[in-house]
This record gives C-alpha cells, sequence and structure tokens, in this order.
C-alpha cells in the first residue's frame, strides 16, 4: 500500500506545480499507478534508499533520485538504481509466497485478521460453537 | 561479453492478489490505476529548490492515528525525528530489517545532497503518508492535506520514499 499511496500523493502534487519523485521498491505497483518520476531500487522492501547501515550507498541513492526532478523529461520516467541486494538470490522468490503447504496456516491467519477487523468471515469458514 | 540480464523485479501486485485470495478474500483489491500522469516542470534549477521529504512511516507512539485508529497526516520538524518509528507496514521481514531509519527516511542523506549542492536545502519538516486501502482518502483527503503542509513549508518539489 505504501507505493499506490505515495504514487497517488505524487499525482496530487504535480498536478499541483510540484515537481516530484518516488523512491521506491515496487516498480509494477508505482508504473500501474502512474506518476512523473520514478527512480525504481530493485530491493525487498523496506530499503529503497539502500543497503542497512551504508551511508555511502543511501546518500548516492538520494542524489540520483533528486537529480531526476532535474532530468526527466516528461512522465512516466522510471530510472533504475545500479546498485544490487546482497548476495542472496532468492529473496525476489520469497515475498509472500504462497506455498501449498501453508495453506491451513493461511485461512487461519486470514480469520483472525477478520475478526480483528470486524469484517464478515469467509462463506466456508468453520462455524465457532458455543 | 554482454552484460547478465537483471532479473525480473517481483510482480507485487500479483503476490499480493495470491497472498489475499489464499488468506480467504474473495474479491480482489482493485489498485489505482491511470493512463496518464501529471507531470510539473521545475521552475529552478535544482540546486536552488527546498525539496520536501514525505515517507510512508509514522511516529512510534501512533500519534497520527485518530480514536479509530485510522492514519492522519504526520509531519515532523526534520532536526528531530521521534527516536522510534511505526513501519508496521508491508516490508520484506524475510530479507530484511528497519533498524536503520536512512533506509526508508533519508534525513542525513537529504543533507548530504544540500551540502553537496545537488539541491539548496531540505524543508524543515519532513511528513508521513497514511497507507489506506481507500483511493478516495488519499486523493481526497490526504494528498491535499500534504500539498498545503508542503506549501507552508515553501517546498519547490518532493522525495517520497515509499516503504
Amino acid at each position: 500500500m505504501c507505493h499506490q499511496t505515495v504514487s497517488l500523493v505524487a499525482r496530487h502534487l504535480e498536478a499541483n506545480g510540484i515537481p516530484t519523485v518516488v523512491l521506491g521498491s515496487a516498480l509494477d505497483i508505482v508504473e500501474h499507478c502512474g506518476v512523473a518520476r520514478f527512480y525504481f531500487s530493485d530491493f525487498p522492501l523496506g530499503n529503497p534508499c539502500g543497503h542497512p547501515w551504508n551511508p555511502d550507498m543511501q546518500a548516492a541513492t538520494v542524489a540520483a533520485a533528486l537529480r531526476l526532478i532535474e532530468s526527466a523529461t516528461g512522465p512516466r520516467t522510471t530510472v533504475r538504481s545500479p546498485f544490487e541486494w546482497k548476495p542472496d538470490p532468492d529473496w525476489r522468490g520469497r515475498y509472500n509466497r504462497v506455498r501449498p503447504e501453508d495453506r491451513e496456516k493461511l485461512l487461519a491467519i486470514g480469520d483472525a485478521r477478520r475478526i480483528a477487523r470486524g469484517q464478515p468471515p469467509r462463506k466456508e469458514a468453520p462455524v465457532r460453537r458455543g | 561479453m554482454s552484460p547478465q540480464p537483471q532479473p525480473a523485479p517481483v510482480p507485487y501486485m500479483e503476490r499480493t492478489r495470491n497472498y489475499y485470495r489464499a488468506l480467504g478474500y474473495e474479491d480482489d483489491y482493485v489498485w489505482a490505476h491511470f493512463e496518464d500522469a501529471p507531470f510539473a516542470r521545475p521552475a529552478k534549477p535544482l540546486a536552488a529548490m527546498n525539496v520536501a521529504l514525505v515517507s510512508t512511516a509514522g511516529p512510534g507512539d501512533r500519534s497520527n492515528r485518530d480514536a479509530r485508529g485510522r492514519k492522519q497526516v504526520w509531519s515532523c520538524d526534520a532536526a528531530a525525528p521521534p527516536a522510534s518509528l511505526d513501519t508496521d507496514l508491508a516490508w520484506d521481514r524475510e530479507a530484511t530489517h528497519m533498524d536503520d531509519r536512512e533506509t526508508f527516511l533519508p534525513i542525513e542523506a537529504m543533507r548530504k545532497a544540500a551540502a553537496g549542492g545537488i539541491i539548496a536545502r531540505l524543508a524543515r519538516r519532513f511528513h508521513g503518508a497514511p497507507t489506506d486501502y481507500s483511493h478516495r482518502k488519499t486523493m481526497e483527503v490526504d494528498a491535499p492535506e500534504i500539498l498545503r503542509r508542503l506549501r507552508e513549508d515553501g517546498a519547490d518539489a518532493a522525495l517520497l520514499v515509499a516503504i
């Protein structure tokens, strides 16, 4: 939801004359919404500005994003950061994955979530008695 | 030798759709989508701009939430950020952590950009944009409020960082 939120806010600022650049890691969400300028950091969600405790990478990332404010010539300009995530080739496949063996656990999480939020139960949810 | 092809980015909308279906939700979330995108041309050089920072983090004490727990726009003096931030959002808890504020709220990196002459300065406040499933709340309530606050601070441009 973070990427959609900043994209919608950026669109409003742009429409009112304030140039913006979005810095984030969810390329599909930002481009689906449509923004003026997007600096894409292909990192796990949470650290779009760079590796934790790496101020040089963070400063370089932010500087490159800022330069896009001036260098973009039209809307929907996306630039990809040259930095790579740490040696961990599998992170892209793990996020929010749904494995068959997790089915019951995920349904239970969903049921608890609906109760906590006051939402109606799913249709095939077990009925609580007693 | 040709360079290695870059890996395909994570399809977050598809992953989210499949995850919520697995949680038992029947109706898929409809993500905001527009064909066009507004584009403001800078009125002055970047090096002369007062640039605002907008994040989706909130204060650690959750004082940005109303009585029903719904988040509101939150602003904070950039010289005195809170010791803890509310990052209870959808981030990758398996791959990383959020113990370093600068990875998502880059106040020091913005100061370096100002010191290096890339921008004139960081605006006096940074702002927390409330994440909300409602496109309408973001577009009609929160975004206008952030615009109002940026104008109060004399911001010429904004960097918006998504967690």
